[in-house]
């Protein structure tokens, strides 16, 4: 029988190698992290004249205030659309240049470019593209009797960040699930195709279930992304309107603490997504991780 | 060889750069500032004036992004022991700045400690009022003060038959000509506005004489409240519902409103409201017609209406820890920035406020009123009456974040879900709890 641990000989030198990825870990997050949990229970103006410890008020002041209920539900609603949209929309590209034999290499380069792009870059694009005054496509989509405008229709405008945060993810899924696919060998779906499977049947039951580990991988980096990165997106698309519409927790934290100098409530909020964050994690982890096979 | 080479070149490029600043001893002053632009290139042109005109300071203007931007960079500078000597802050941000007693050094007692001549008297009272104390001190350094005005575009006035030399004196006179505008087909819209919060909100309250908050607007202590909930500007905003309705009005976007300018550019919507300081801008871009410009409107069933505007824009913070020999400079420097030459240079270029009156004085006398019509509506309608506890400014902690409550509010409006006076109403409630937060923050 195999044991998965590893015994080394020598006794330093295992922690040795561990200590640089210890220290980096230490200095850029549990130190940060810490001092927003400390943060978080301080009441401070501005330049940090006065400081008062409140205890939990900030958390409770979190609880009984609607826009940050308000923000879970829109981050709830922005996270699964996005991750589920760039997933899907990454996966039906990769099926389709898997395909193609002689021309994968054109378009997995053109398909990759946005992943390229920077995330302040690419809002602004589409928010270029969509601006109900000087945009194109709201242009287009008033021909057809479809006024568009997200500036003041709350649907519009989590439509417009969800197209644009997907769009910046779907390259990187796309690369992921290209690679998954080609390494499934080509025999056991033509041993599929010889016992009568068709091609819908053969992707269900072959294709799929052996890009489960990339899905997987998938789908937790996604939810990360859509949490946390989407930030420049946000805030060169919509600013978080209309009417709060569109204001995602960290675009919260990022409008309390930095415009608002409320640095204790947005202090509290960094440590509720960081929870939030974590317990997605520990639940993808603990459950879905059980229906994949490697 | 090379690395040798590289070695000596910086041991001499060091010891030159030690031996040339001792040289020159010159004090550096850091000024952070949110001009960016047009407006940058002509701060950076002001300072260069100053540099050359004496030989003991060098002041350095930095950009530092927008208002909120520089203001937030300050204050993380501070409380790192790295701020600036100056900093520009916008005037939503002087409660902030005000309650800070030990980050912010008065401009009154500057002048004083550094023996520059400083005289209030000689500023625009509606600049003076808003950055002075309940004592009477003023506490920061007048800089770029603006005011809304009405933009409007004589051709399509022309074209609707209405007089181009007319703008609308009254809101019900606006909706009038935006109708006959509409009708005639001479634009598709009557007005868009920018800054919502400040035009329609905090501007139309001053002007109609309405308080916009308790304690004189906030200028009375911590203890304030909203109270922007009343039948005038609940009439507004419902009538901003209705025209939005009705095409004649076009939102242009929460905060300065960036989609208001095209549609008035464009020629789509006939006026546009929005800060004098927008003039040279204006005039750039409406390439294909005539610019006239007019006081704001004003409902006449209002009682004190008009009233005077309030200013916008931003004013110059000194803050502590530096050097007496620094802040000597500092203070020298704003002499010069304040002469009348220099104020009426940046007034003319900018469509800022002169903010005293020798630079409105001196502005007069060179003709430039004359040679750009409309230029001084700004300056007419600031001071078209004494300022009242209701129109002198407002002070109230936390203010940025409540600017985006308003946003928000007018947007749920215009969307349909609240009525005016539910926006309203709702309004107050939320900025409430932030200005009561602010007070227990900086309470002590």
């Amino acid at each position: 029988m195999q044991t998965k641990r590893t015994v080394f000989p020598n006794r330093v030198l295992p922690y040795a190698l561990l200590l640089p990825q210890l220290a980096v870990t230490a200095v850029f997050f549990f130190w940060p992290a810490g001092q927003a949990v400390w943060q978080s229970f301080l009441r401070e103006d501005a330049f940090g004249f006065r400081t008062t410890f409140v205890g939990l008020e900030n958390y409770a002041r979190l609880l009984a205030d609607p826009t940050y209920l308000n923000a879970l539900s829109v981050t709830a609603v922005f996270a699964t659309s996005t991750a589920a949209l760039s997933l899907l929309l990454a996966l039906v590209l990769a099926v389709a240049v898997d395909r193609l034999v002689k021309t994968a290499g054109v378009y997995t380069t053109l398909l990759l470019w946005p992943y390229a792009v920077a995330p302040a870059v690419a809002g602004i694009l589409w928010w270029f593209l969509f601006n109900p005054t000087i945009g194109l496509l709201p242009y287009l989509m008033d021909m057809v009797g479809y006024r568009w405008n997200h500036s003041l229709n709350k649907t519009d405008a989590m439509i417009l960040v969800i197209l644009a945060a997907s769009w910046k993810q779907v390259s990187y899924n796309f690369l992921f699930f290209l690679a998954g696919l080609q390494s499934i060998p080509a025999s056991l779906r033509e041993a599929a195709a010889i016992d009568g499977a068709g091609p819908v049947k053969r992707f269900f039951t072959i294709t799929l279930p052996l890009l489960s580990p990339t899905s997987f991988f998938l789908l937790v980096v996604n939810i990360v992304y859509a949490m946390f990165d989407t930030f420049p997106i946000i805030d060169a698309t919509t600013e978080g309107g209309p009417a709060q519409s569109t204001n995602v927790l960290v675009y919260k934290v990022y409008v309390d603490g930095f415009v608002g100098l409320n640095l204790g409530s947005s202090a509290a909020q960094s440590v509720v997504l960081m929870a939030v964050v974590i317990a997605l994690t520990v639940i993808q982890f603990r459950f879905v991780e059980r229906r994949v096979a490697y | 060889m090379a690395y040798r080479n590289i070695v000596a070149g910086l041991v001499a490029a060091a010891a030159m750069a030690g031996t040339s600043t001792a040289a020159l001893a010159v004090t550096e002053i850091a000024w952070w500032h949110a001009m960016g632009g047009e407006l940058g290139a002509k701060l950076e042109e002001i300072v260069a004036g100053y540099n050359a005109s004496q030989g003991d300071y060098k002041v350095v203007p930095v950009y530092k992004g927008n208002y909120a931007e520089t203001m937030t960079a300050a204050i993380a500078a501070f409380r790192a022991g790295e701020q600036p000597h100056i900093v520009q802050v916008f005037e939503v941000g002087t409660g902030t700045m005000m309650a800070a007693k030990g980050a912010i050094y008065p401009v009154y007692q500057l002048m004083a400690d550094a023996g520059e001549p400083f005289e209030p008297k000689d500023y625009l009272p509606a600049v003076v009022g808003y950055y002075t104390d309940t004592d009477g001190n003023m506490l920061s350094m007048p800089f770029n003060s603006s005011t809304p005005v009405l933009y409007y575009n004589k051709d399509v006035f022309a074209k609707a038959g209405l007089d181009p030399e007319t703008p609308p004196k009254t809101w019900e006179e606006l909706e009038q000509f935006s109708a006959k505008i509409m009708d005639s087909g001479a634009a598709k819209c009557g007005f868009t506005t920018g800054w919502i919060s400040w035009v329609q909100l905090e501007n139309f309250s001053a002007w109609h004489n309405q308080p916009i908050g308790t304690l004189e607007n906030g200028f009375g202590g911590l203890k304030t409240e909203l109270t922007v909930n009343g039948p005038a500007q609940v009439k507004h905003w419902t009538n901003l519902k209705k025209w939005q309705d009705a095409g004649v009005f076009q939102y242009g976007g929460p905060v300065g409103g960036n989609d208001a300018p095209p549609k008035f550019y464009a020629q789509e919507c006939a006026m546009y409201m929005n800060s004098s300081a927008s003039r040279a801008g204006v005039v750039a871009n409406a390439k294909d017609f005539q610019v006239g410009m007019g006081m704001l409107p004003y409902y006449a069933d209002v009682d004190g209406a008009p009233q005077n505007s309030i200013i916008g824009g931003a004013t110059l913070w000194v803050l502590q820890g530096k050097a007496d020999a620094e802040y000597k400079g500092v203070a020298n420097f704003f002499s010069y920035l304040s002469s009348a030459e220099v104020q009426a240079a940046w007034h003319q270029a900018t469509g800022y406020l002169p903010i005293t009156q020798a630079a409105y004085d001196l502005s007069k006398s060179q003709g430039f009123y004359e040679k750009n019509p409309g230029a001084d509506v700004s300056i007419e309608q600031i001071t078209f009456k004494a300022p009242t506890a209701n129109s002198k400014g407002l002070r109230f902690g936390s203010y940025v974040q409540i600017r985006t409550i308003i946003d928000e509010e007018f947007e749920q409006l215009l969307s349909g879900a609240k009525t005016a006076q539910q926006a309203l109403d709702d309004l107050v409630k939320r900025g409430n709890v932030l200005i009561r937060e602010f007070e227990k923050a900086n309470e002590g």
